[in-house]
């Protein structure tokens, strides 16, 4: 039966060994590393400013009613309309009204995970509408009708080469394979679909309580442009991307720009509170927010892994993540991929059917080091591992652990069974790396140590007992460097 | 002072050299080693697997067995991570929360303590050869022991440490994770075996024999020429 | 209920509970964020140099000018290089004399305009609201820049900034924002930092994705 988790496995098993994968995925994060650090350096006190963006997101969060309330208050005062969504189904039903209300044909997009979470292109485009997605690495993969791989770089799995291909099967313009020519082959293909726009949407970064805006950070001005030209814009954010002040923005625009991509600020972060207003020169007639629940209220009532909803989705997690850097990111089969996908995944879904992402993890916590607001990334996969195992834990695990416990405890058992291992291993060493090793998992790629002739705690009886002087330190038996 | 040790199942089982080593190397220094009557395992497998209670049956006598304990030093990085931060986890909420708690501060990986706790770092230890250090995930950054195994290697005469790139990232190891989803496992161990042997050492030292165990499997199935070796086996070279 | 109501409702009920908090609790000020953020040096020389070298750095052209003149041949000087043909701007007080002069006609943006037009303009012509020293930004709003698209969508925006718009560190923008139209915003307010740019193939630079390919700031 194909669940989430064969999914996972099969994908694993194919990607975790391709050179090909590792070395681009290798040679992106080679490059991001470099300027990140260059970057950290750069602020005063970067671990003082990750308590900082956590103390503020902790507010944020643990106060979410009263700066949502402030923030829908001061966006309303100047004219944007307000629309609530519990699930996606009702976020995609509102946006299709606004589309039919204003005879809509052809909506530009500017990146937006949300609208990746409720699968809004696929619907649109079975509607028969045209949607185009206007940053460089979404419209890559939204040609190759791909999933972003990354949640800051959507198209970093792919060579120029790959590119080239795929501007000349779809768009029929690759002059080369030079990423400038290739980038401003979208440019152009990109320009005109501005121009035709009725609707643009966008995301958000972040949500300014105290203002009423909506904050965007991004590179390439597509969202600027996105923000400009159509007469309807709409934003789709989820409700947990309030910040209570402004002034907040000072800390998270340069942090969300450092863990992103190593860059000290992007080319434009920018504030929207509500469509074109009088006296402007431009700008939509009609500004629609679209907040949306989609579960984020179940993690919210976890007061334990509550901090996971402070996520500015930067990709730092992901970046440093060593089960990202070799499975990928199209193997989780998520929206949201990597340490903070694993964690948020079964509870904007379901536990059971996501926990493998939880499982798979060596626990190493280098998403917990480098997270700018301080999520506790690898705790909360245990937990979640917690919560699967007792929500329906599998018996033959728990049975397994269930004799450990007294053999570990006793040292008569525990002695039994150093010498019924060492026989065990014999046995097993006849069928070593073969489909009959129980040990297959292991030895499949790798050897496996002996039993050592005089375990540490046999070893330790007889020093105790015969106390008598120890060898020198030279003659200690070591399996491997002799 | 008495040190009591705690030698992990799988140190004991597989690698008792290790524990020996300490053992001398804590002698010679003019301590008391005690190994105290404790279970063979702190519990870890069960609690990274997500059976906390299975997990509490065998590290409530973990707790019991080093209520009076001195000092307790564990031959791994990981495991002295799931007794020093994870068993507060563990307990919390639980009549053994406060128990937990005042054990952790007694809690040492080996090498950090040897220089946080005792100021040591030259043990007089020979070992004219080159080699890596790979930093073990947990005692890392659960114990936040970056410096203690270099400034303990730098001690050592004819020893010369050439760092890796990407020495702080994960071998693959990660318990069961390595069986449960051996291809990611194996893949990331090929990528610290790359890194190790672009430093053309002769040895990748750690202070976790899992992590060891875990590099030294691919390599002998691949037939490289590097080794492996735990901190404390070459503290204990005169 | 209403959808709103409905998510309230949870919301509320989730926070019954509180979650733990790693430190402090309550908002950090201006001096924490001043302390681990970037610093920006002590003098208005220093921020200027600050600036210069933050705004070259990503890519961006930056010039003070002693006067008006100056400016005014350094605008000819670019005119020509780049044979500007169509010229976009807005109405300020500072560029609206100054872009007439320079002979090719002009495209006002203030009361609206027709986008496929300022889509042939060759350069954007607009004043600024602050410029950051700590970052190499440049501030504009929708009021105070001509509105959203001018500042996006010609392939050359030139920004004329004023000496005293300098400010040290974005701190000092939003607050400056904050006390010029707090009674009243802007629907945009947007934080220009360089010209337009992508990585997105193969992590390699590439300006002008799809905002301008050249940003130039003068100051006066």
């Amino acid at each position: 039966m194909s669940t989430p988790a064969t999914h996972f496995n099969e994908d694993a098993r194919r990607v975790a060994p391709d050179l090909r994968h590792r070395g681009i995925i290798q040679t992106a994060m080679g490059k991001y590393e470099t300027v990140r650090d260059q970057r950290k350096v750069w602020f005063q006190d970067w671990q003082g400013a990750r308590d900082l963006a956590a103390q503020t997101k902790w507010d944020a969060i643990n106060h979410l009613d009263k700066h949502l309330e402030q923030f829908v208050r001061n966006l309303e005062a100047r004219g944007t309309k307000i629309h609530w969504a519990s699930t996606g189904a009702q976020a995609r039903e509102i946006i299709f009204g606004i589309l039919k209300a204003k005879n809509a044909k052809v909506v530009v997009k500017s990146k937006a995970m949300t609208t990746e979470e409720i699968h809004l292109n696929d619907a649109m485009e079975h509607a028969g509408y045209e949607v185009v997605e206007s940053d460089l690495g979404e419209f890559i993969v939204q040609l190759r009708q791909e999933a972003p791989y990354h949640l800051v770089f959507p198209a970093m799995h792919l060579t120029r080469g790959d590119i080239q291909e795929t501007f000349r099967d779809k768009l029929n313009d690759a002059p080369s394979d030079e990423p400038e020519e290739l980038t401003m082959v979208a440019r152009r293909v990109l320009r005109q679909k501005y121009l035709q726009a009725d609707v643009g949407i966008t995301g958000a970064n972040f949500a300014i309580a105290e203002t009423g805006m909506i904050s965007i950070t991004e590179n390439e001005g597509n969202a600027r442009l996105t923000a400009a030209l159509p007469k309807t814009m709409i934003t789709l954010v989820g409700i947990e991307k309030v910040l209570p002040r402004l002034e907040d923005l000072a800390l998270f625009l340069p942090m969300l720009a450092v863990m992103g991509t190593g860059q000290p600020i992007t080319a434009y972060n920018t504030m929207y509170g509500g469509p074109r207003q009088p006296g402007e020169a431009d700008g939509p007639e009609e500004y629609h927010v679209v907040l949306l629940d989609n579960q984020r209220t179940t993690l919210l009532a976890d007061a334990e892994q509550r901090d996971s909803l402070g996520c500015i989705r930067c990709g730092a997690c992901l970046n440093v993540c060593p089960i990202f850097r070799n499975v990928g990111g199209h193997t989780y089969g998520t929206v949201y991929g990597g340490p903070i996908g694993s964690v948020i995944t079964p509870h904007l879904r379901d536990l059971q059917d996501w926990k493998h992402l939880s499982y798979a993890s060596s626990l190493c916590g280098a998403c917990t080091e480098t997270c700018p607001v301080k999520i506790d990334l690898h705790h909360h996969l245990l937990q979640n591992r917690r919560n699967a195992s007792q929500g329906k834990p599998s018996w033959l695990q728990k049975l397994a652990f269930k004799i450990f416990a007294p053999v570990a405890n006793r040292p008569g058992l525990w002695s039994l069974t150093t010498k019924l291992s060492r026989l065990g291993m014999k046995l097993r060493a006849l069928v070593n790396g073969s489909v009959l090793d129980p040990a297959r998992p292991w030895t499949k790629t790798r050897d496996l140590p002996p039993i050592a002739k005089q375990s540490f705690r046999e070893w330790w009886k007889e020093k105790e007992s015969s106390k008598l002087q120890a060898p020198s330190s030279r003659e200690i038996p070591s399996t491997k460097h002799q | 002072m008495t040190i009591s040790l705690f030698i992990p199942c799988f140190v004991d089982l597989m690698y008792p050299q290790v524990g020996i080593a300490m053992v001398r190397i804590f002698e010679k220094l003019g301590h008391q080693v005690d190994c105290p009557k404790t279970p063979a395992c702190c519990g870890q497998p069960a609690f990274n697997t997500g059976y906390w209670d299975e997990s509490r049956a065998i590290a409530i006598p973990m707790l019991e067995a080093l209520k009076d304990a001195e000092a307790v030093v564990i031959a791994s990085g990981s495991c002295g991570a799931m007794l020093k931060v994870f068993y507060p986890e563990l307990f919390a909420g639980t009549k053994y929360e406060q128990a937990a708690r005042e054990l952790a501060p007694r809690c040492w990986e080996f090498s950090g303590f040897l220089v946080n706790k005792l100021g040591v770092t030259d043990l007089g230890a020979k070992f004219p050869h080159k080699v890596t250090f790979h930093d073990g995930c947990h005692g890392l950054r659960e114990l936040n022991n970056k410096r203690p195994p270099r400034d303990l290697l730098a001690k050592v005469w004819g020893l010369e440490l050439v760092e890796m790139d990407a020495a702080e990232t994960c071998c693959g190891f990660g318990g069961t994770f390595s069986a449960k989803f051996p291809a990611i496992s194996t893949a990331m161990g090929d990528m610290k075996c790359t890194s190790a042997l672009a430093t053309q050492a002769e040895y990748i030292v750690s202070c976790d024999s899992s992590c060891l165990m875990q590099v030294q499997g691919l390599l002998d199935r691949q037939q490289k020429p590097i080794k492996t070796i735990h901190l404390a086996e070459i503290l204990a070279q005169q | 209920m209403s959808e709103r109501e409905n998510i309230f409702t949870r919301i509320r009920e989730a926070l019954r509970v509180e979650a733990h908090a790693h430190g402090p609790k309550g908002l950090p000020t201006t001096a924490d964020h001043r302390r681990v953020l970037p610093a920006v040096g002590a003098t208005t020389e220093e921020q200027f140099a600050l600036f210069a070298k933050n705004a070259v750095d990503l890519r961006a052209a930056f010039k003070l000018v002693k006067d008006n003149s100056e400016l005014t041949a350094e605008l000819r000087a670019l005119r020509d290089v780049e044979s500007w043909k169509r010229i976009a701007a807005h109405r300020g007080q500072q560029v609206e004399a100054l872009v007439v002069s320079l002979g090719p006609p002009v495209l006002f943006t203030d009361d609206g305009c027709d986008k496929h037009e300022l889509e042939k303009c060759d350069v954007g012509i607009s004043e600024c609201d602050a410029l950051v020293a700590q970052t190499g930004t440049v501030v504009v709003t929708s009021r105070t820049a001509g509105g959203r698209a001018l500042s996006c969508l010609p392939p050359h925006h030139v920004i004329i900034a004023r000496r005293e718009q300098l400010v040290p560190d974005l701190s000092a923008a939003f607050a400056l924002i904050k006390q010029k139209h707090g009674a009243n915003y802007p629907s945009m307010i947007s934080f220009i930092t360089g010209p337009s740019r992508t990585g997105d193939i193969e992590r390699i630079l590439v300006l002008g994705a799809h905002g301008p390919k050249k940003l130039t700031i003068f100051c006066v």
